[in-house]
């Protein structure tokens, strides 16, 4: 067969198989989705939010407290993480451009973010668990922290680098000091794009599960006390998963698809709201 | 100073030619006329700013050769001259805002009422508080466009809610922008036209009642009736400011300013009032690039 | 006609000229203290795991736990060389999947979609990511292990089970839990990153170029092979890192389907264990100085590796937006 069929073939081909695997990719996804759907949806009830964890044998429960726990520890973790991470980023944005500090920094921060979450936990386990004797809310908030903290300080540097300069100047031309061309004008015009990047972080460590295995732990009771052990969704269903009960399963599945709606709403919205800024 | 010079300033005139009149029409070196500029900066008396042998770097290119130049107050200079002649570099060193980046520098000096700005010891945010400026691409802040006015005032003045309104409005009255926002001071300032946001730029810079106004092309990214308008405000202000403008359109210096300074690749060739530069320019590279030989 | 003296303007040609306001100092200190505070936490983090591991390594040496498979809690002998396979192998099965896909993935995004299509398709594969790791591993362990399992592994097992040579591979009991699934499930996880960079980086090449190569009569395969491929090659390689390294660090979906086994084999669908499934498993029951340094020392390893890995990874997207004059 002459060389041009041949090229013709072979891009034909090629070109299927991409289609092929993008079908692929998005099997999966719906795949996903839709046994979180079929499995979790017809658990998810009254119940699930009206009551605590049920014990070995027992057959009624629900998410409660584990589901509180959930929001109590993710609320630490960006409180901790967020104001750090956005402080940072307006460092590398506007005072350490040239700084020969910014480029370790952006380097070590780009790694922190890909870092394996379990790694974080055995850390601040060691730092606050040990220390303190005993598993605690607070330990698992900081472990949540440390991950929201390089989420933050890349979005907050790429929003803020997306604000003229022109604006800066006529700020600076007014004769405002620096640190007020920075607060007034340049965080005002980001801050959308930095509360988008919060978002984001959240929707990150509201599923991270190897974070709080030794550092929340996980608490069957319901409880608000941050010293002891705090109850939370991705280890509850990670124990759940694991044990042998078929409500316990039901639980685990119905805690997964509000673990999964959470994130994918989160994230949904902050890629359209993204999308459009730029 | 030399007698010709001398000579042509009795008559009201300022020239540059310090050695052998007129030189247009003589073929010369691009850069013979540049010596002479000092004769002409000793022409105005108590100029508002005065720059002495200025020269200016980014990283290692050296974009000002020594500029020797008077501006004098209460007028409009223009700056003219082709695409990175340096007009606007020039522009910048006024209220220093290239400090901002590091790298760039300048050497010499620029007295503005007799006293140095390029000391290091000067203070930056009281310097830009008399010497404002406004830039080619309307800037208005995140904020409504009364807060837009209220942000450079409130970094110098404590000013009642009353006193505050009235510097709004008069700001905006000077900037001719007062009977199309005045119902709508509320709304952010992007919400305008861009001829509208380059004026509210404009009150923005005049309400903290600076001396001097530098113009970095105030007018290049806007319609011809916007530009009209900031042409009028231009010519009106000048009674109370000293202002400085940048522009690349000549008809714009010849209509709007009383003096005009052309230069080119970093040095000032020739400056002269307006209308002698355009009817009758000392250097021949000013007369090319009047009519259009380059550019 | 003149208004009166601006007060500032009074006080300027009097007032003492002031160094950089006391405002700016404090606020650049604060900032740059949270700057470097992130380079804190990562030596924090390096600094900590060694001091927890160090029982382990004086007991058994560096090389020794790297290099031992016997791992006894009762005899407290600890050697981590099934775990450190085990992330080794899943993660590479992860890659050899992962990788073509992905490829595929952006070929199709960035030259064959309708622009209609390209947002949807792109949004989807990103969700992929988002979707937390432990949702994965219920996923894994209740329908995707029993369904290789049934339908899929003895197909391989009869197949390329029966090769000689790469058949010893292909062999191990149909339970579906193994390090193969949990290669398949990390593929998956790792395809959105390798893709999006991919995309990324082939969105840079500028259009001219592509142009060019079409207008003497390239195929659209052709283009992407000869053309688009080369010239970000620095950048896919990033891409692959930058996945490779996420798939060395997963958790939960790998502990949900790997099996727990501190055993050494060459057939891939035995189960086996990862260093991170093996912390998730067995920290919080570690007791004994020993054991939790040993686990510690897994911890350790693991985060070396990963490092170095997504070091790299960032060194060459560096490189390749350095070329392109962006930032990476």
């Amino acid at each position: 067969m002459d060389i041009y069929r041949r090229r013709k073939i072979v891009n034909v081909f090629n070109l299927s198989v991409s289609v092929l695997t993008t079908l692929f990719g998005l099997f999966f996804l719906f795949w996903l989705l839709w046994v979180l759907f079929s499995k979790g949806l017809s658990h998810l009830n009254l119940d699930l939010f009206a009551l605590d964890m049920p014990g070995p044998g027992s057959e009624t429960g629900g998410l409660r407290n584990a589901i509180v726990g959930s929001l109590l520890l993710t609320g630490v973790g960006v409180a901790i993480g967020a104001p750090i991470g956005v402080l940072a980023g307006t460092y590398l944005a506007e005072f350490g451009r040239y700084a020969w500090v910014s480029t370790p920094v952006r380097f070590i921060n780009d790694v922190l973010l890909s870092a394996p979450s379990i790694v974080i936990g055995v850390f601040v386990y060691e730092i606050m668990v040990v220390p303190m004797g005993n598993f605690s809310g607070w330990s698992g908030g900081v472990a949540l922290a440390i991950i929201v903290i390089p989420v933050v300080v890349r979005t907050t540097e790429d929003m803020m680098r997306l604000v003229p300069d022109t604006l800066r100047e006529a700020a600076a031309a007014l004769g405002a000091p620096q640190w007020r061309v920075v607060v007034d004008v340049v965080l005002k015009a980001s801050l959308s794009g930095i509360m988008t990047g919060i978002l984001l972080a959240v929707a990150r460590i509201a599923g991270e599960t190897a974070p709080l295995l030794f550092t929340a732990l996980n608490n069957q009771f319901f409880t608000l006390d941050m010293d002891q052990p705090m109850g939370n969704l991705p280890v509850t269903i990670f124990n759940f998963a694991m044990g042998p009960y078929d409500n316990w399963h039901d639980l685990a599945w119905a805690g997964s698809l509000l673990i999964t709606l959470a994130v994918l709403t989160l994230n949904i919205m902050t890629r359209i709201f993204l999308r459009t800024k730029k | 100073m030399n007698e010709v010079a001398s000579a042509n300033a009795a008559e009201g005139k300022r020239t540059l030619s310090g050695n052998g009149g007129v030189e247009a029409g003589n073929l010369e070196s691009p850069f013979s006329s540049w010596e002479d500029t000092a004769t002409a900066a000793t022409q105005i008396e108590n100029p508002k700013i005065e720059v002495r042998n200025l020269n200016f770097y980014y990283g290692k290119f050296h974009a000002l050769h020594d500029i020797n130049l008077r501006i004098p107050e209460h007028q409009v200079t223009a700056f003219i001259g082709p695409s990175g002649c340096g007009k606007s570099t020039l522009l910048r060193t006024f209220n220093r805002i290239y400090n901002l980046y590091p790298g760039q520098r300048a050497t010499g000096e620029i007295l503005l009422d007799g006293r140095n700005i390029l000391d290091r010891r000067e203070d930056l945010n009281r310097l830009r508080s008399r010497v404002g400026m406004v830039f080619q691409k309307p800037t208005p802040f995140p904020m409504s466009i009364y807060d837009n006015i209220a942000y450079g005032v409130r970094l110098y003045e404590r000013l009642g809610r009353a006193a505050m309104d009235e510097r709004v409005e008069w700001a905006l009255r000077k900037a001719a922008l007062w009977d199309e926002v005045k119902d709508i001071l509320r709304q952010s300032g992007k919400a305008l036209s861009g001829g509208q946001q380059q004026r509210l730029c404009i009150a923005r810079a005049i309400a903290i009642k600076p001396e001097v106004l530098l113009m970095d092309e105030p007018a290049s990214a806007l319609d011809p009736i916007s530009t009209l308008k900031i042409e009028e405000l231009v010519a009106e202000l000048k009674g109370s400011y000293t202002i400085v403008i940048v522009t690349h359109n000549m008809q714009q210096a010849a209509r709007i300013s009383d003096f005009t300074a052309f230069m080119y690749m970093g040095r000032l060739i020739e400056f002269q009032d307006t209308n002698t530069l355009f009817t009758n320019p000392a250097s021949k590279q000013t007369e090319d690039y009047i009519t259009g030989r380059f550019g | 006609m003149t208004e009166e003296e601006s007060p500032v303007a009074v006080a300027a040609t009097q007032g003492a000229p002031r160094t950089r306001a006391f405002g700016d100092l404090l606020f650049e200190g604060i900032t740059r203290s949270a700057a470097v505070g992130v380079l804190l936490v990562l030596g924090a983090i390096v600094v900590m795991l060694y001091l927890g591991a160090r029982p382990a390594f004086e007991k058994f040496g560096f090389w020794g736990f790297v290099t031992t498979a016997e791992w006894n809690p009762v005899t407290e002998m600890f050697g981590g060389l099934s775990p450190t396979v085990g992330t080794l192998v899943s993660s590479l099965i992860a890659l050899v999947i992962g990788l073509p896909v992905s490829f595929g993935i952006a070929i199709f995004i960035t030259e064959m979609a309708p622009p209609w299509l390209k947002q949807p398709v792109g949004t989807a594969i990103e969700l992929l990511a988002a979707i937390p790791s432990i949702i994965y591993g219920m996923w894994g362990l209740f329908v995707f292990a029993p369904f290789f399992a049934e339908h899929i592994q003895p197909v391989l097992t009869d197949t390329l089970g029966e090769l000689p040579g790469i058949g010893v591979l292909f062999q191990g009991p149909p339970l579906g839990i193994s390090v193969f699934t949990a290669g398949i499930v990390l593929a998956i996880m790792i395809i959105p990153f390798i893709a999006s960079v991919m995309r990324d980086v082939f969105e840079t090449v500028p259009a001219e170029l592509r142009e060019s190569a079409f207008g003497i009569g390239c195929t659209t395969w052709e283009v992407v092979w000869h053309v688009i491929l080369p010239l970000t090659k620095v950048g896919v390689m990033g891409g692959v890192m930058l996945g490779l390294g996420r798939a060395l660090g997963e958790t939960m979906a790998v502990t949900f389907v790997i099996g727990n086994a501190h055993e050494l084999h060459w057939a891939l669908f035995e189960p086996g264990n990862s260093i991170a499934s093996t912390i998730a498993n067995e920290f919080t029951e570690a007791d004994g100085e020993v054991y939790t340094a040993a686990l510690i020392a897994l911890g350790l390893l693991l985060f070396i590796i990963t490092f170095i890995i997504l070091a790299l990874a960032k060194l060459m997207l560096l490189r390749m937006s350095r070329q392109e004059g962006l930032r990476s």
